[in-house]
């Protein structure tokens, strides 16, 4: 198995017939995810089997379907939905910077919309939309600042990287102040909300937001031939006639958008996004970030974290908490693997 | 650095020209460094006139609650501002002579969180609740944070790059930093007692606090200014600092000793709080040049003008509350972390 590469279009793993190796993930990954879900529905104080479940799904079973459907349900849903969003969001980010390490939640674009949210709740006082706006607007904000920022000659990975510490270190400070000045109970349920936590998502918190990422869906879809063009580099994408800027701009715009969303519902869920995509490049084998097997495995790693932190640990926690551990033990798996590989 | 052989005229100059350099900077900051305590003893919720401050220090006929204020709270803070200010950012010394990485911060490679970690774990499952008791794990969890960063930064043949470092310390910090999280949340009672602490705040910490930590700061910063004359030798090469007779092995497991006391007492007193052992020695070098002599010398006296100075803003700045002290130097730190990684060639070691 090759290594990560830094700052090159990844190359890919010698198979056979990667088309092939590629569709058996894809398959593989969504049967896991279906089945990782069916146990999930029946995982509770109330505990169903997979059969009943599946029966509770399909028809009127009474209780056990308020349970399943009413309860459950949206939680399950959210947790495939946000770490899929979140999980293409990544592979959007690290195709573009054509870095592995050039994740949103690295760059620090999480830790802006976070500021965007408490903004809103702490200063305007406004509703779910404001929330989501705030999110959205101060996302992108961020990434612009630590674009323009990190921009000399063009943006290098490292720099990115490094300039996107600085500025969460700075906004970590502004959320801090703010949370400090606003009133006892808003910073509370603002700091709740600031641990990433999908455990209070009902439907009426999960439907505006499955309903803006399916909107984006077919966005992300379209550009997805554009950004195969881009990982070839600048110079290549343009004799192809691809208008690099515009491509770029809104590569970056989608990708924002994507974690903002999950960011505004859910709060904060970091890693997924970093280490989703290329765990999905490993199991595809393919040469780019496959974007459905990057969402998959973002649907089955936040599924799977959301699991850890309601069941297997002694406390429930937000599952925030758990892919911060996961993600960040991940990181610096891959820097020390990514140091073998270079010296 | 300088040419071998006869001495140039032009040769010559820059020498003279350093040394009045390095003077005029020593001057320049001892003065500042007056400033900064006179107004750490003065500015506050109770502002207090200057000569009062010095009627109280020096045992005159004041008002009581003023001399309350001046003797009572603002002395040990400001004592506590200064080892916190001296410990970082000759710690940020060290680490960055020793790693050569110009991105190295006791706070960015997370040695600060490995402290913290550490005190956390003290205080969930051994019950400890007084900072003479937790100054321990601080030292523990920054010694071996010190470590993993530096294991993993070097898990290459060469030596670790600026990138491989700096990213390495963020993830440790992002893991640790989650598990305290975690276990702030299940253990919310014992948490309270920790919450100003982990914020970076030089708030209600007063003689107990400052006291079991003063002698370990001191011995690191002996330790720092026994290597710095190691570490110029070290600087110009692994290889050639053997060939010169320089014990590189000796000299980096004293610099680590100075790292972990320094940051990890730093840390124990004021919690984490990041930045201020990059910028100081920075604007350090930038006034007297390269000799680690000078540069950690003057870190111990920058160190405390910058947090001194920071402590009085985040005072001032939400009057009548305060911010964590941690939050003020993360805002003055930053750009100077972005402008560093702007410039087109980031070593400048």
């Amino acid at each position: 198995m090759t290594g990560v590469r830094v700052a090159t279009t990844p190359g890919g793993l010698h198979v056979r017939d990667p088309r092939r190796r590629s569709r058996v993930a894809v398959a593989g990954l969504a049967v896991a995810a279906l089945l990782l879900a069916l146990v999930a529905l029946g995982l509770g104080d109330y505990p169903l089997g997979v059969p009943e479940v599946v029966r509770a799904l399909v028809s009127d079973q009474g209780f056990a379907s308020t349970i399943v459907t009413q309860w459950r349900l949206p939680r399950v849903l959210v947790a495939l939905v946000f770490g899929a969003a979140l999980a293409v969001s990544g592979a959007l980010f690290q195709s573009l910077t054509r870095n592995p390490l050039g994740s949103p939640d690295v760059i620090g674009f999480a830790t802006g919309s976070y500021t965007g949210v408490l903004v809103v709740t702490t200063v305007l006082g406004t509703g779910t939309l404001g929330v989501s706006a705030g999110a959205l607007v101060a996302g992108l904000l961020t990434a612009l600042v630590v674009y323009l920022l990190a921009y000399r000659d063009g943006v290098q990975g490292f720099r990115l990287i490094v300039v996107g510490i600085g500025v969460t270190g700075m906004l970590h400070g502004v959320n801090v102040w703010l949370l400090l000045r606003a009133k006892t109970e808003v910073a509370l349920a603002a700091s709740i909300w600031g641990a990433g936590s999908i455990s209070l998502v009902g439907w009426s918190q999960a439907l505006p937001a499955l309903a803006v990422l399916a909107v984006l869906t077919p966005l992300v879809w379209a550009v997805r031939g554009p950004l195969r063009q881009l990982e070839l580099g600048d110079d290549a994408a343009g004799s192809h006639g691809l208008r690099v800027e515009a491509s770029r701009l809104a590569v970056v715009v989608l990708g924002v958008a994507l974690i903002a969303t999950v960011t505004a519902t859910a709060g904060p869920i970091a890693f997924v996004a970093l280490a989703a995509p290329q765990i999905a490049r490993r199991l595809a084998g393919s040469a780019g970030l496959p974007l459905v097997a990057s969402a998959l495995t973002g649907a089955l790693v936040l599924l799977a974290a959301d699991l850890l932190a309601q069941h297997v640990l002694p406390t429930a926690l937000p599952v925030g908490v758990v892919t911060v551990v996961l993600g960040g033990a991940y990181l610096l798996a891959l820097i020390v693997q990514e140091a073998r590989r270079r010296w | 650095m300088s040419a071998v052989g006869a001495p140039h005229p032009a040769a010559v100059r820059p020498t003279t020209s350093t040394t009045a350099r390095r003077g005029t900077a020593l001057v320049l900051l001892l003065v500042l460094l007056v400033a900064a305590l006179a107004l750490s003893l003065a500015v506050g919720s109770r502002p207090v006139g200057l000569s009062t401050v010095w009627g109280a220090l020096t045992g005159g006929d004041v008002p009581a609650a003023d001399h309350a204020a001046v003797v009572g709270l603002r002395l040990p803070r400001t004592v506590l501002a200064v080892l916190v200010g001296a410990g970082l950012a000759v710690a940020g010394g060290l680490m960055q002579a020793l790693t050569r990485n110009p991105l190295a911060d006791p706070g960015l490679l997370g040695v600060t969180s490995g402290a913290a970690f550490a005190v956390a774990m003290g205080v969930v499952l051994l019950g400890v609740t007084r900072p003479s008791g937790y100054v321990w794990f601080a030292f523990g969890g920054a010694l071996l944070a010190t470590v993993v960063v530096y294991l993993v930064g070097s898990a290459g043949r060469s030596n670790a790059g600026p990138i491989q470092l700096t990213l390495a310390g963020v993830a440790l910090s992002a893991v640790l930093t989650g598990v305290v999280g975690a276990l702030r949340l299940t253990d919310q009672e014992r948490f309270a007692v920790l919450l100003t602490w982990e914020s970076g705040s030089f708030q209600a910490r007063g003689w107990d606090v400052v006291l079991p930590v003063l002698p370990f700061v001191l011995l690191g910063l002996v330790v720092a200014g026994l290597v710095a004359g190691a570490l110029n030798t070290l600087g110009l090469g692994e290889d050639l600092a053997t060939a010169l007779g320089a014990s590189v092995g000796r000299t980096r497991v004293l610099a680590v000793v100075a790292i972990t006391l320094l940051a990890g007492g730093a840390t124990a007193m004021a919690g984490p709080i990041t930045l201020v052992g990059l910028m100081v020695p920075h604007i350090v070098r930038w006034l007297v040049g390269p000799d680690q002599r000078w540069i950690l010398g003057l870190s111990a006296v920058a160190g405390p003008v910058l947090v001194l100075l920071a402590d009085v803003a985040a005072r001032v700045l939400l009057w009548p509350g305060e911010l964590p002290v941690g939050v003020v130097t993360a805002f003055v730190g930053a750009p100077v972390l972005i402008a560093l990684v702007r410039r087109r060639k980031a070593t400048g070691l």
